[in-house]
């Protein structure tokens, strides 16, 4: 399914934070938002999940305004998973899978819905924590439940919050392989906002950058990884070297202090 | 969309399907425990109390007004009369009240996503005591001797008006932040001090015979059950009831967070009017007659959490037994314990759940 932006315009009583942002991403591709804190990924990854509603603009699916579907088709259409959760009452793993079947349950659990679960712990390889709490379980397994559940809502787009963002080295590129397979073999579509430039140039088709509210640069990898578009973005003198994994940034310093000997 | 995986992992989908298969029968075989209890508890508290009264007795009784005519009982017997005139309103005044204060206080908990709350937490337990208190100290006042033998209608009415008044205030002043649940807890907190505010002043200023009244209603207690009032109270608290628990599947999925809640299709905000709703309508109009009966609305969806787990689908029927059995054992205990003389069932849960919540919280495998 194709979700396009159209000049969508969103603030908070105190400031403004999107400022007509328009843009399409393709079926079955997988799509970076980067940018500087503050520059408006999360609020612009909530309102394509129609978490926000915007001030002006509008998100189209396949053509069809958001807007005009109901609560429950869209719960079908767009799977979100936020950055940070605070669980207060701690449910196993099996129950917080379940959860992501919710908008396909009326009120049992069908052998059906059982078996779309037990697919989504395979896929993401924790078949030996279903039992487990979740407040018993490390940063990265938690994320892997996460990711769970949202498979198994079955959506056709997928929206991740900073997936990777409290993650280790080896836990980050798990998760985001585990992406990578997820559109290749299934044709959906992942958005996600990243932090690291370097995860993102790494496992992304196309990458879309923010600065202050407004898209500055998309294009693929290459073409927006460039050491001005980070000068002028970011505010940092970076290095950007050519890798096996797409470009690589180095940051060196922030713009306009002075030059230190190298280390 | 099939989830791809590869064809040699397919042998572990029978294991999962056995792991929710086993933890579902098991919750199941829990709640089917818990009502067995209830009804044990319910025949032990009719034959338990200061006239005696043999449980076959009971039995036969039972029997006699559900199939008439097989086990005929003679119906001035002083056992029938002890059995249904006395006790039985008393058990089922009992068992209403525990269920709707631990139901209401399940659901709140969930969808304040806090577990120190319990169906009073919105100021509600305020409200209706200040209404009882109104209706105390100036009801003969108003009404003159009508009150003498509507007393108890006149308190109940102004305890669940009041009581629900809360309820609006804390709406009133929660919609300007869009219902956020910090500002529905705090609300409450401050409409709560309110109300005890007007509470104390009434205190102040009614004269001994009406305040030894006004401290007693308040301690809670279930002598005022007749067959009337399990009439008037028994269909708003079923339907109440099964409202919140059609609304599990809801609440279940507000404990991910609210944005996920907001993903997975949940009118998060209409969620929380009519669940919030209803918990203050089915505690209010047990509390109009019973007084403030605390503990069982915290403690019973706490210790069901421990047996059952969160998944309120299986955790809103069960806290409801559990608080049932809880306050009907405790009134039980407060009218025997010191036979002739009752004591206000109030101070019974309270006596005993408090050290019981304890065990449980140092006990409970984290």
């Amino acid at each position: 399914m194709k979700i396009m932006l159209k000049d969508i315009c969103f603030s908070y009583p105190s400031h403004d934070v999107l400022d007509e942002v328009t843009m399409e991403v393709a079926e079955g591709e997988i799509l970076s938002i980067v940018g500087p804190n503050g520059s408006g990924k999360s609020t612009l990854l909530k309102c394509m999940a129609r978490i926000l509603k915007p001030k002006n603009g509008a998100v189209f699916l396949d053509g069809k305004q958001a807007a005009k579907i109901n609560t429950l088709a869209l719960a079908k259409i767009l799977g979100y998973v936020p950055q940070a959760s605070a669980d207060v009452f701690q449910a196993t793993v099996l129950e917080t899978i379940l959860m992501g079947r919710k908008p396909h349950l009326k009120w049992g659990v069908s052998s059906n819905d059982i078996d779309i679960i037990a697919r989504a712990i395979q896929f993401t390889g924790i078949a030996d924590l279903a039992e487990r709490r979740l407040d018993q379980l490390s940063g990265g397994q938690k994320q892997k439940v996460f990711i769970a559940r949202v498979l198994a809502q079955e959506p056709e787009i997928f929206l991740f919050d900073e997936p990777t963002s409290s993650l280790d080295i080896r836990h980050q590129l798990e998760v985001l392989e585990t992406v990578r397979q997820l559109v290749k073999h299934s044709k959906r579509t992942v958005i996600m906002v990243l932090h690291d430039l370097n995860l993102a140039s790494r496992f992304s088709d196309k990458i879309v950058m923010l600065k202050n509210g407004r898209i500055f640069a998309s294009g693929d990898p290459e073409a927006i990884i460039t050491e001005e578009n980070i000068s002028s973005v970011f505010g940092v003198v970076a290095s950007v070297v050519e890798s096996t994994c797409g470009p690589y940034v180095i940051p060196l310093r922030p713009v306009g202090e002075p030059v230190e000997v190298a280390k | 969309m099939r989830i791809p995986i590869e064809k040699s992992q397919n042998q572990d989908f029978a294991g999962i399907r056995d792991l929710y298969e086993r933890h579902a029968t098991r919750k199941l075989v829990w709640l089917a425990a818990l009502l067995a209890l209830l009804v044990l508890a319910t025949l032990y508290s009719t034959a338990t109390g200061a006239a005696e009264v043999s449980i076959k007795e009971v039995v036969r009784v039972i029997a006699d007004k559900l199939v008439p005519g097989i086990f005929p009982v003679a119906g001035n017997s002083l056992a029938h009369t002890v059995i249904v005139e006395l006790r039985l309103p008393r058990i089922f005044l009992a068992i209403l009240t525990g269920m709707s204060l631990a139901g209401a206080g399940t659901v709140m908990q969930g969808i304040l996503r806090n577990p120190l709350v319990d169906p009073y937490t919105l100021g509600l337990s305020s409200g209706a005591a200040f209404g009882a208190a109104l209706a105390i100290v100036l009801g003969p006042v108003f009404f003159g001797s009508a009150f003498y033998h509507l007393g108890q209608y006149i308190i109940a009415v102004s305890a669940f008006m009041f009581g629900t008044l809360t309820m609006i205030l804390v709406y009133c002043i929660a919609s300007f932040k869009n219902l956020a649940t910090e500002t529905l807890v705090l609300g409450g907190v401050a409409v709560g001090y309110l109300f005890s505010a007007g509470l104390s002043a009434l205190k102040y200023v009614s004269d001994d015979e009406k305040l030894k009244e006004l401290v007693v209603w308040l301690m809670g207690g279930l002598w005022g059950a007749t067959w009337e009032t399990i009439g008037l109270i028994v269909l708003p608290v079923l339907i109440g009831l099964l409202i919140l628990w059609r609304l599990a599947w809801d609440i279940n999925a507000l404990s991910a967070g609210e944005e996920v809640a907001l993903n997975l299709g949940v009118n998060v905000k209409r969620l929380r009017i009519v669940s919030l709703a209803v918990c203050s309508l089915i505690a209010s109009i047990t509390i109009a007659f019973t007084g403030i009966i605390g503990f069982i609305g915290l403690v019973a969806p706490h210790i069901c959490r421990i047996l059952i787990g969160s998944d309120n689908r299986f955790l809103i029927p069960c806290a409801s037994l559990m608080g049932a059995i809880l306050l009907l054992m405790s009134d039980t205990l407060a009218r025997t314990i010191i036979a002739p003389t009752e004591i206000p069932v109030g101070i019974v849960t309270a006596l005993i759940g408090a050290p019981f919540f304890i065990y449980l919280l140092i006990k409970k495998r984290t």
